[in-house]
């Protein structure tokens, strides 16, 4: 087996062991990027000679025995952290030079635990898409198929690990763009609750929305990531202050007796029968464990889509305003005036994608339009969130498909925003809720493509979530499933 | 209809945004298509329903108040597109 087919548990046990070093993994994965990558186009940025100096002290800090969770563990990152003094762009040519004066809290943490950084991924333009087609810098192809996409926003990431270019990444999901990348790449993500992970730091979409959460191999390894970056911060005053519990404590206890929902709006007409079928298997294989499998509603989730592309819009609109061409970023002066400068700037920095949210989030929030579009898309994010609360006094977990279709060919739903917004419409009312949710192989289509499974855990219940997932995943062998590279 | 060309010109100035007539055209198309779509909200009953900005139940978050240390102004306008002693510099807005 070659170092980079590794989990990152696994490769914590040989750096423990002494039967690796840091520099010998990150000059694996450096070595597998320049092979790989360019057929994926997975990386924006390769830091190698800062990742093989980090590697180094890693190597170092672990002969000391003062080595952490992750020390000496090579990892990458969606192009929405910033990182200092590492460009970064959240794939928009309008941030195409800039170059961040300071880590977010997340990024932070670990580098405290001096985890090696490989590099910077690609991703959807400030994270809109499904598909990772709306990049400035290309496309990310689907490590399974080259001519599929890897989803999105987090498509470069979970494209990053089912390719094994790196042991695990940290990603970010708005309305599913950690759990549909990581179905449709075979890879485990896991979006927390929001408030769970701190936001300082990271490119901001949807702010009532935006939640950081990893993208790995197994769902170990997405527990072992989830406890270096969980907890609250000052600097974020969205984030909870509440204890963050050891989730490797209780991954192995087993399902037998757990109470998992099974929401009937989900299993609609117009599902692919290859994730109909891997679904069903699923079911059967926890309920084969001991879990109790009840049918629960979920009755505004037809209202969820709408509600979404209201409200991220809407904020995403404000926060994108910042983008004006003055503190940073690109900027377009034909001598005409400040407000000319703004306009050109934005319109030459911006692509289709996020100007079509741009101004659909400005209309929704304009004057004689907010009450009837803003203000009831968040009436109606109270009957949706209400409705998981409902469901979850009867139950502590839900079990969904990820999609309702594996993923799909490059090109395909480019023509038509909304046909690539319902693509998200298992995946969008977990973000409106607030609550946690995972996604995690459960088969392989009849074209050979992964399928997921999505769990979904009461808020703050990322613990349970971790344990139902992990059960599941001992039963079954597709995490084994490595993408034919 | 749900929306006009005359409105997506609005909404573009009001974005900041200057679009091209052929940019213009396709909002006009996208967004009327996209306004359709969300008219589906309109058939649920919500004149008694609390709005939702959060999704975490949450009252003001304070922090102690203490001095620490700010990024500093050389940081601060090393990526600006043109700076002057530690300033952003802007095209002039007043004549």
């Amino acid at each position: 087996m070659s170092l980079t087919d590794l989990t990152l548990h696994a490769m914590q046990q040989r750096l423990r062991n002494k039967e690796v070093t840091s520099v010998e993994l990150t000059r694996a994965f450096l070595e597998r990027i320049g092979s790989v990558d360019p057929s994926i186009n997975a990386y924006l940025t390769v830091t190698a000679e800062q990742a093989l100096e980090d590697a180094a002290r890693a190597d170092r800090r672990l002969a000391e025995g003062q080595g952490a969770e992750l020390t000496g563990i090579p990892l990458a990152l969606k192009d929405i952290f910033i990182t200092e003094g590492v460009r970064t762009t959240c794939a928009s040519r309008i941030l195409e030079n800039f170059v961040p004066p300071y880590d977010g809290t997340a990024v932070a943490k670990l580098k405290e635990q001096g985890a090696v950084l490989l590099g910077k991924l690609n991703m959807d333009e400030f994270a809109m898409g499904s598909s990772n087609e709306n990049s400035a810098f290309g496309a990310v192809k689907n490590p399974w198929n080259l001519d599929y996409v890897p989803g999105g926003s987090s498509g470069g990431s979970a494209a990053c690990i089912a390719a094994r270019l790196a042991a695990a990444t940290l990603g970010t999901d708005t309305g599913g763009s950690i759990r549909q990348p990581a179905a449709n790449c075979g890879v485990v993500g896991l979006k927390p609750t929001y408030g769970r992970v701190s936001r300082y730091g990271v490119i901001a979409f949807a702010s009532s929305l935006d939640q950081v959460g990893p993208i790995a191999r197994d769902v170990e390894d997405c527990a072992i990531l989830l406890q270096a970056v969980a907890g609250y911060d000052a600097a974020d005053s969205t984030s909870v202050d509440m204890p963050v519990p050891d989730y490797r404590a209780t991954l192995r206890d087993g399902v037998k007796g757990l109470k998992i929902g099974l929401p009937r709006e989900y299993f609609i007409e117009g599902l692919d029968p290859d994730v109909q079928q891997a679904t069903d298997d699923a079911i059967a294989v926890l309920r084969e464990l001991g879990a109790e499998l009840v049918e629960v509603a979920l009755p505004h989730t037809e209202y969820a889509v709408a509600c979404y592309y209201l409200i991220a819009t809407a904020e995403a609109s404000s926060n994108l305003a910042r983008y004006d061409g003055v503190r940073y970023g690109r900027r377009v002066d034909r001598g005409q005036g400040l407000i000319d400068m703004f306009m050109q700037s934005r319109a030459a920095g911006f692509g289709p994608e996020v100007k079509r949210r741009i101004m659909l989030g400005t209309y929704a929030l304009s004057s004689g339009y907010y009450d009837a579009y803003y203000l009831k898309a968040q009436k109606v994010r109270t009957l949706i969130r209400q409705d998981f609360l409902d469901a979850f006094a009867k139950v502590d977990v839900m079990l969904t498909p990820v999609a309702p279709t594996p993923a799909f060919r490059l090109g395909e739903k480019l023509a038509d925003p909304l046909q690539m917004y319902l693509s998200d419409i298992f995946t969008i009312p977990v973000n409106l809720a607030g609550t946690c949710g995972m996604s995690l192989p459960c088969g392989l289509s009849r074209d050979g493509l992964p399928i997921g499974l999505q769990l979904i855990g009461r808020p703050f219940g990322e613990a349970a979530l971790l344990k139902a997932a992990y059960a599941y995943e001992q039963a079954t062998t597709w995490h084994r499933h490595l993408a034919p590279l | 209809m749900k929306i006009t060309r005359a409105q997506v010109e609005h909404v573009a100035r009001l974005a900041r945004l200057a679009l091209a007539d052929a940019e213009l055209d396709a909002l006009t198309d996208e967004m009327d298509a996209i306004l359709g779509y969300v008219e589906t909200l309109n058939s649920l009953d919500t004149d008694h329903i609390v709005p939702t900005s959060h999704a975490v139940p949450m009252e003001n978050a304070f922090r102690d108040d203490t001095v620490r240390p700010s990024l500093g102004t050389m940081k601060a306008v090393q990526n600006a597109p043109a700076a002057a002693g530690g300033c952003f510099v802007v095209p002039k807005v007043i004549e």
